[in-house]
Order: C-alpha cells, then sequence, then structure tokens
C-alpha cells in the first residue's frame, strides 16, 4: 500500500470483537448478539451457498457444450438451473450485501454500539439457517424442477420434484430478510452518533435504508404467494389451478410484485457499495451526493411499480402492459444518475488504483451493459421477441452477477482490512479482478446474440446453430470461476498471514475507520461526534494526507 | 433457417423488419452512452491517476445543471424508445378483420395446430405467404409459449384462457418454432417449424392432406347432440336457453344489462363456467363442462357455433343485443 496512514500499528489490537472476554468458542459464536459476528455467520452461510450455486452454474455450462447436452438428462437439467436460481437469489443474493456487509457496517458508520434489535438480528440468521436447510432437504430428497421463478400451474400441480419444502424453506427465509430490514430502519433512525445528520449519513446507509424499504414491504408478498403454491400442492385448494378455478396469471403478478422490487434488494446495497468506494479512492466528495442518496429512495419506490413488465407477453391487457412500460422506463432514470455521478466524481480526484477501485469501476462498465439492456427489455415492441431467451438470461446476470456480485466483491476487499485487521496481496487481488471482468464479459455476452437469434432459456437441448456461442460462453465461465476462487483463497489466507492494515489503510472519511481494525465489542472506546460532511478530504488533518495544504491543483484554478 | 448475418434470424413476417429497427435504435442509443462512459471513465482513470502518495482531489460537491441535464436527456430517449416500441406493440395486439384462423394447443411436450379446414398438424404449422395470420392459442396442462425467431412474435399460451397473435409472413420457408415459457421436462423439445407456402402450394397442401371426418365443424355437431347441449340451445329460439344461430361475433345482451362480444373467448367461458355471464331473460341453468372438454373438443363446438353465422336468427330467443342507434 503506497498511501499509508499516519501511524500504521505493527500489531492488531489486544481485544477486538473476534477475541472478546466472552471467548472465541463456538458457543460464543453461535450464541453471539455482536452485529459484527453475526455479520461473520452470515458471511459464511452465504459462501456456502454461493458455492453450491457456482457448482451448479458450472455443471449447466459444462452441459451447455454440445447442441444435444454433454453431460446430464432433461430431469436433472431442469433441477440444475432451478437450483442455482435458487440458491442463489434467495440464499445469497438478497442476503450477501445487506447481512454481511450491511450487518457489520452501519452501526459501525452512524458511530453507534450495535444495531437496534441485536436478539433479533441473531434470530434472523437462525431464521435464514432454518429456512436453508428445508432448501437444502429439497435438494437433498428430489430436487427442484420448477425453475426458481415457480410459475403455476407447473409448480402447483404438475411438479413431480421436492416443490413443498422449498417453498417452505423460503417462506421462512423471508422473515429473516423482513427482520433485517426492519433492524436497519429503526438503527438508522433512533441510534446515529451525536452529528451524524440524515445528511451526513454515507450513502451506503441510504442505500441500505431503500433496500429495507423493499424488504419489509415485498418479502411478505412473495412469502404468502409460495406458502400458496405450497397449499395448492398439498390440499388441492384452486388459488392458482384453472382446473381447480384459479388464475395461473395471479401467481405472476403476486410473484413479481417482489421478485421485481428483490432486483433492488440486490443492486441497491452494491450502489451503496460503489458510492462508497469511489470518493474514497478519488480523495474528494462525492458528486451529487443529494441526488445519490435521492436516486436510492427513488428506485425503491418507482421499483414497486414495475412488476408486470415480466408479464407483456401473457395475455395483459395492452394498457396495462403500456403503463408498465412506461414506468419501467422511469424506474431506469435514477440508475442513470447514479452512473453520471460517479464518473464525474472522479474527475480531478486523486485517483488511485487499489483493487477495490477496480472493483468498483468495473462493477460501473457490467452496471452500465446490464442497465442498457433493461432499455430493450422494457420496450414493447421489443419484449415480444427477445423475452424468455438468452437476452433476459444475460441481462439479468449483468445487474446481479457484474452489479450486485461485483460489488460484494469489491465491498469485501474494501472493508476486508476493517472486518480482519489485516490486508490482502494487492497486486493479486488486483489481477483477480480483471479476470472477473473478462471473464463475466465473455461468459455473458454472448448470450445477448444468442437471444436475439432465438434461443429460449432453459432449453437442455439446442438447435446446432447456437452451439459457437454457447462454447464461447462456457470458456469464458472457467475463467470467472478463477476471478470467483483467487479472492477466496487469498482472502481466507490473509487472515492469518496477511499484513496488519492498522486503524485507516486507505485511508477512508467513513467513522467506521475511526475506530481498532478490527473494532473492539462495543465498536468505539468513546462515542465519536461528527463535525465533517460526507467524504471531505479538505478538512480532515486526522487523516494525514495533504488535504488543504496543496492538492494536485488550485481549487478555484482554471475550471 | 439461419441467416447469414451474424446477429439476426431470417426476417420472415411483417413484424420482423419493425422489431429489427427498433432494436437498432436503442442499440445505437446505449453504445453511443455506454462507449461515452467507459471513455470518460478510462481518461479520468489514467489522467487523474495519484502522482503523490499524499494528494487528494479537488473537491466538487455537484451541479444542478449537470443534474438536470443527465436526468432530461436520458427521460427524452427513453420516452422515444417507450413510443415506439407501444406502436410495435399495439400492432401486435391489435389483430387485423379477416385473418385466416388456426387453432393451436400446447400440451406437455408437443404442439397441435388444426387448419381451418380441420386439418391437424403436430409440431409442424404450414401458412400461405401475404395472408394474415390469426392463432388461437390453448394448453391443455400447464403455461407454454409460442415463439417464432423469425417472425419476432411470440405469445404465452396459458391454461384456462384464450390467447391469440398474429402475423404476416413475408418470405417462403421453414423457420424454427420453439417453446419459450419452460414448461417441464422436456420443454427444449416442445419446437417444431413454420412452413411458409407460396398460396398457390398452401391451397394444394391444404387440398392434398386428408381432413376428411376431422371436420371440426363436424365434430362440434355431432358434439353438440351428444352433450344434449341441443335440447336448450334450440334453433329457433323455443328452447329453455338462447338460440345460437348468428351469434359467433354478434353483441350478446347480458342480465346486468351490459353487452359482451362473443367471441371464442367468451364461448369457451360460457361452456366452462356458463353462470359467468347470464344472457338477458334466461336463467342460469346450463351445468358446466369444465373438465369434461378436452380443449380440441371445445374448438370444435365454437367451430360449430361459428358456423351457425348464417344460420336465420329466429326473432325471439336469440340473446343478441338489439342494433344500437349508432351502428
Amino acid at each position: 500500500m503506497s498511501n499509508t496512514p499516519p501511524a500504521p500499528d505493527n500489531e492488531l489490537p489486544d481485544t477486538h470483537y473476534l477475541n472478546a472476554t466472552y471467548g472465541s468458542g463456538i458457543r460464543s459464536w453461535l450464541l453471539t448478539t455482536d452485529h459484527k459476528r453475526i455479520a461473520l455467520l452470515y458471511l459464511a452461510s452465504v459462501t456456502v451457498f454461493f458455492f453450491i450455486g457456482g457448482v451448479l452454474a458450472t455443471m449447466i455450462r459444462i452441459h451447455l457444450l454440445t447442441p444435444t447436452g454433454a453431460l446430464v438428462t432433461p430431469e436433472t437439467y431442469n433441477k440444475l438451473f432451478t437450483m442455482h436460481g435458487v440458491a442463489m437469489i434467495f440464499f445469497f443474493l438478497i442476503p450477501s450485501i445487506p447481512a454481511v456487509l450491511g450487518n457489520f457496517l452501519i452501526p459501525l458508520m452512524i458511530g453507534a454500539k450495535d444495531l437496534a434489535f441485536p436478539k433479533v438480528n441473531l434470530l434472523s440468521w437462525y431464521i435464514y439457517i432454518l429456512g436453508g436447510s428445508f432448501v437444502l432437504y429439497s435438494f437433498g430428497t428430489g430436487g427442484l424442477d420448477t425453475g426458481w421463478t415457480f410459475y403455476t400451474p407447473l409448480s402447483s400441480v404438475y411438479s413431480n420434484s421436492a416443490v413443498t419444502p422449498a417453498v417452505i424453506g423460503i417462506f421462512i427465509n423471508g422473515f429473516s430478510s423482513i427482520l433485517t430490514g426492519l433492524n436497519f430502519i429503526v438503527t438508522i433512525h433512533t441510534m446515529r452518533a451525536p452529528g451524524m445528520t440524515w445528511f451526513r449519513l454515507p450513502l451506503f446507509a441510504w442505500a441500505h435504508y431503500a433496500t429495507s424499504l423493499v424488504m419489509i414491504l415485498g418479502t411478505p408478498v412473495v412469502a404468502i404467494t409460495l406458502l400458496l403454491v405450497g397449499l395448492e400442492r398439498i390440499f388441492h385448494l384452486g388459488f392458482f389451478n384453472p382446473a381447480l378455478g384459479g388464475d395461473p396469471i395471479l401467481f405472476q403478478h403476486l410473484f413479481w410484485f417482489y421478485s421485481h422490487p428483490a432486483v433492488y434488494i440486490m443492486i441497491l446495497p452494491a450502489m451503496g457499495v460503489v458510492s462508497e468506494i469511489i470518493p474514497t479512492f478519488a480523495r474528494k466528495p462525492i458528486f451529487g451526493y443529494a441526488f445519490i442518496a435521492g436516486s436510492s429512495i427513488a428506485i425503491a419506490v418507482i421499483g414497486f411499480l414495475v412488476w408486470a413488465h415480466h408479464m407483456f407477453v401473457t395475455g395483459e391487457s395492452t394498457y396495462a402492459a403500456l403503463t408498465f412500460s412506461f414506468l419501467s422506463y422511469l424506474v431506469a432514470i435514477p440508475s442513470a444518475v447514479k452512473v453520471f455521478n460517479w464518473t464525474s466524481t472522479l474527475y480531478k480526484g486523486s485517483i488511485s488504483w487499489d483493487p477495490p477501485m477496480i472493483y468498483a469501476l468495473g462493477f460501473i462498465g457490467l452496471f452500465v451493459i446490464g442497465g442498457l439492456t433493461g432499455l430493450f427489455l422494457a420496450c414493447l415492441g421489443l419484449d415480444i421477441h427477445i423475452h424468455d431467451t438468452y437476452f433476459v438470461v444475460a441481462h439479468f446476470h449483468y445487474i446481479m452477477v457484474g452489479g450486485a456480485v461485483m460489488g460484494y466483491v469489491g465491498g469485501l476487499h474494501f472493508w476486508w482490512p476493517k472486518i480482519t485487521g489485516r490486508l490482502y496481496p494487492e497486486s493479486l487481488s488486483r489481477a483477480a479482478a480483471v479476470v472477473l471482468f473478462i471473464g463475466f464479459n465473455l461468459t455473458f455476452f454472448p448470450q445477448f446474440i444468442l437471444g436475439y437469434l432465438g434461443m429460449p432459456r432453459r432449453y437442455h437441448t439446442y438447435p446446432p446453430e447456437f452451439q459457437v456461442l454457447n462454447v464461447l460462453s462456457t470458456a469464458g465461465a472457467s475463467i470467472l470461476a478463477l476471478g470467483y476462487l483467487l479472492p477466496m483463497l487469498y482472502l481466507t489466507w490473509s487472515m492469518r498471514y496477511g499484513k496488519v492494515a492498522g486503524q485507516n489503510p486507505w485511508p477512508a472519511t467513513g467513522l467506521e475507520w475511526k475506530t481498532d481494525s478490527p473494532p473492539p465489542t462495543e465498536n468505539f472506546h468513546v462515542t465519536p461526534e461528527v463535525t465533517w460532511e460526507p467524504y471531505d478530504y479538505q478538512n480532515r488533518p486526522d487523516l494525514g494526507l495533504a488535504a488543504g495544504a496543496k492538492p494536485l491543483a488550485p481549487a478555484h484554478g482554471d475550471d | 433457417m439461419q441467416s447469414q448475418l451474424p446477429f439476426y434470424p431470417e426476417q420472415a413476417s411483417n413484424f420482423a423488419p419493425q422489431v429489427d429497427a427498433l432494436m437498432l435504435f436503442i442499440t445505437a442509443i446505449c453504445v453511443f452512452f455506454a462507449a461515452a462512459i467507459t471513455v470518460v471513465i478510462v481518461i479520468f482513470f489514467f489522467k487523474f491517476h495519484r502522482k503523490q502518495p499524499n494528494a487528494v482531489g479537488i473537491a466538487f460537491h455537484g451541479d444542478s445543471r449537470l443534474e438536470a441535464a443527465w436526468i432530461i436527456v436520458p427521460l427524452i430517449l427513453a420516452m422515444a424508445m417507450f413510443g415506439w416500441g407501444a406502436v410495435v406493440y399495439v400492432d401486435y395486439r391489435h389483430t387485423p378483420q379477416d385473418t385466416l384462423d388456426v387453432y393451436v394447443i400446447a400440451k406437455q411436450w408437443m404442439w397441435k395446430a388444426q387448419q381451418p379446414n380441420g386439418i391437424k398438424e403436430i409440431n409442424e404449422l404450414h401458412v400461405p405467404v401475404g395472408r394474415n395470420v390469426r392463432l388461437v392459442l390453448a394448453s391443455e396442462d400447464v403455461i407454454h409459449d409460442f415463439f417464432v425467431p423469425a417472425f419476432r412474435v411470440k405469445m404465452d399460451v396459458v391454461p384456462g384462457h384464450y390467447n391469440t397473435m398474429w402475423f404476416r409472413p413475408t418470405k417462403p420457408g421453414r423457420y424454427h418454432f420453439f417453446c419459450s415459457q419452460y414448461c417441464g421436462t422436456n420443454h427444449a423439445l416442445m419446437a417444431g417449424w413454420v412452413t411458409v407456402m407460396e398460396p398457390t402450394d398452401y391451397a394444394a397442401w391444404l387440398s392434398g392432406s386428408s381432413g376428411g371426418n376431422a371436420n371440426p365443424v363436424v365434430a362440434g355437431e355431432k358434439l353438440f347432440a351428444e352433450k344434449a347441449c341441443i335440447t336448450c340451445h334450440v334453433p329457433d329460439g323455443t328452447g329453455r336457453s338462447p338460440s345460437l344461430n348468428g351469434v359467433y361475433g354478434a353483441q350478446v345482451l347480458l342480465a346486468d344489462g351490459s353487452t359482451v362480444t362473443a367471441d371464442d373467448a367468451y364461448i369457451r367461458e360460457s361452456i366452462l363456467q356458463p353462470n359467468a355471464k347470464i344472457v338477458a331473460r334466461y336463467l342460469p341453468l346450463m351445468p358446466s363442462f369444465q373438465g369434461q372438454l378436452t380443449e380440441e373438443q371445445i374448438f370444435a363446438l365454437t367451430a360449430y357455433i361459428k358456423s351457425l353465422q348464417s344460420q336465420p336468427i329466429p326473432a325471439k330467443g336469440a340473446g343478441i343485443a338489439p342494433p344500437t342507434g349508432n351502428k
């Protein structure tokens, strides 16, 4: 690290949350109410699901190497992509940034000792584990072949796989999400340190506030909807089955009412991560703070009003389609605002090439492609061709993997020194970010073309003219896998062998960097008081930089 | 049928050029923005790379004129995309008059199509070039989706509903169609070919294939008697239920005073859920045939009722709404 803080410590603090007085045995972890330890419990468990989902994805890509399918039977293939989706979306992507980074950081960022309801926080992890166990039970006893979307009446009547335990698991897991959201909202409202006004909140906290609104308002709907699927399977109640007077389209309305906003549960926190990384590594205030904060809220609100854009070809009324297409274009605007503001923040910055910055810029590149291709799908006339093709698969992977996962991995790199007190190998991690970026594009860009050529999604076999692009995609996936394995390895390595980081290695302006690394159990030795504006490097002599004295050029210079 | 152009499937319907033009328009705008953002980031990344370890950046907190610009300009472009897309979609959802109607039934995992003269095909669909074709789509089980990439159109096939889609083939040839809504184990095998033929070839094909006793009107008439529909729906209007002569396509007056067009979907609903819409002056006597008829039989009954269009409409007992002043 070329940019060192004032006095880097060479050793970790004597006591911190990892070795605090109540010990480090298994009981001290399973009964902890410390938000930082709970964050690490989540880190371990979401990593398990990411690994399961990743193995399934690898098998999917190997299978699609040949037009007739290289690896498995049609039944198994359908289970692979269904379980991949369920594991990744409900048990990795949705909890990843909020439950790991959000849990760890929000109290630290606002100067609080813990979340508002520490026991509820631990409860939410147990609920996650219980829900996850049901889903793993479903995977292990017959698997799941409905698609992660559980469309009826396939899921509620026709599927012979273990649908019931899976929907029960997702129902249970929903409460974990709801409790986490509730905890964040109450914490941000009531536990800010003196001087931490709303407009001094880190944008990461704003993003999580918006995310929490979606979690609380949306999750109950999907939980109940999937419960209805379970009830229809077990008791043959006619909610969605037309033979019993139900309506299969009703399911889609209820499902997407949550599952579209769920995309914002995945991407908003990643945007929050990027909004922290960019000003830190450009060493200047973020451009348009209020617009970035406001756009998070706008995305959360408008995001609730676009769900039926998943249903343009179900036969829904033309007027409904027009309304939902219009609103879908509106929700694109706040995302564009964020990208423009991040880019402007770089202008005349003092830009370092530290690994988190590489991840953040990679996020912007992939998110721009993911976001812009959303404009194609929101377009009514175009959607009648590309709906349910690989174009959609490519689009949502750019948002959820290119966006959300890139943000998550970038955030882990940014706050890893705070979480563990140690640094990781810098050049290796910079290289891993580049490998991830290249591998990702090679995997998913060909799928846009496949989609426009007309290859439908969820096909275990395909016409031979689609093979070249599928082989390219699989080749990219192997590079992508390397891009994920590398950080898993060196981050694990660094926990024991990494260089000691000190309080504020980058240095960054947030409150979380004003305490030890790793922080003490009570987070701060004395309650901090905030007297500075967010991301302000000019008036922070405590950071030990050339602030105020002589920046790159005169502040009121040639422009 | 794979086009030589790498990024496009063949253009073989009236919608294909429209959808492709839309695609090019949106792609052009998006490539411009993606390239602009990328170039700017790359330039800043190198130009403003930190020179001294202690250096900080120059603070700019924002600029409301810039914010306004990058809200308003994307909004205008987005509205252009929305508007153009809406025009194409409204055209697609508004079926023109005088179409060639083909009934298509989806079931796990095959497609059955029935030509107007009763010829049935499995995983094949023959249509004439230059003629507006309407597909009436029904599912026997789960949701499917009829998708012809070369035509750039698709529509879900939803159990319990009729969906319709239309297109005008513009180029003879054989084109893939797919099921594009995941429907279970052999979803990927639920595909086939659309054959677009010159009208004369199509006529020859129709007469050459044996329609025979599969004629849907004949089959429907037989069902109409077998299921005892005839005992109440007496043609001269004297029965307990309205005569069906001339009802297809007409306005029907309902008990609540509203009217409804007697189209395929209405007839289907009236067979399966007779009490959903009761004709004015009649009692809800009819039993439901839910679960007792296959989609194919419902098509046959509909075809028979359609064939009654030319029969004399009785003065009383027809259920057809009196003509309104402006019509």
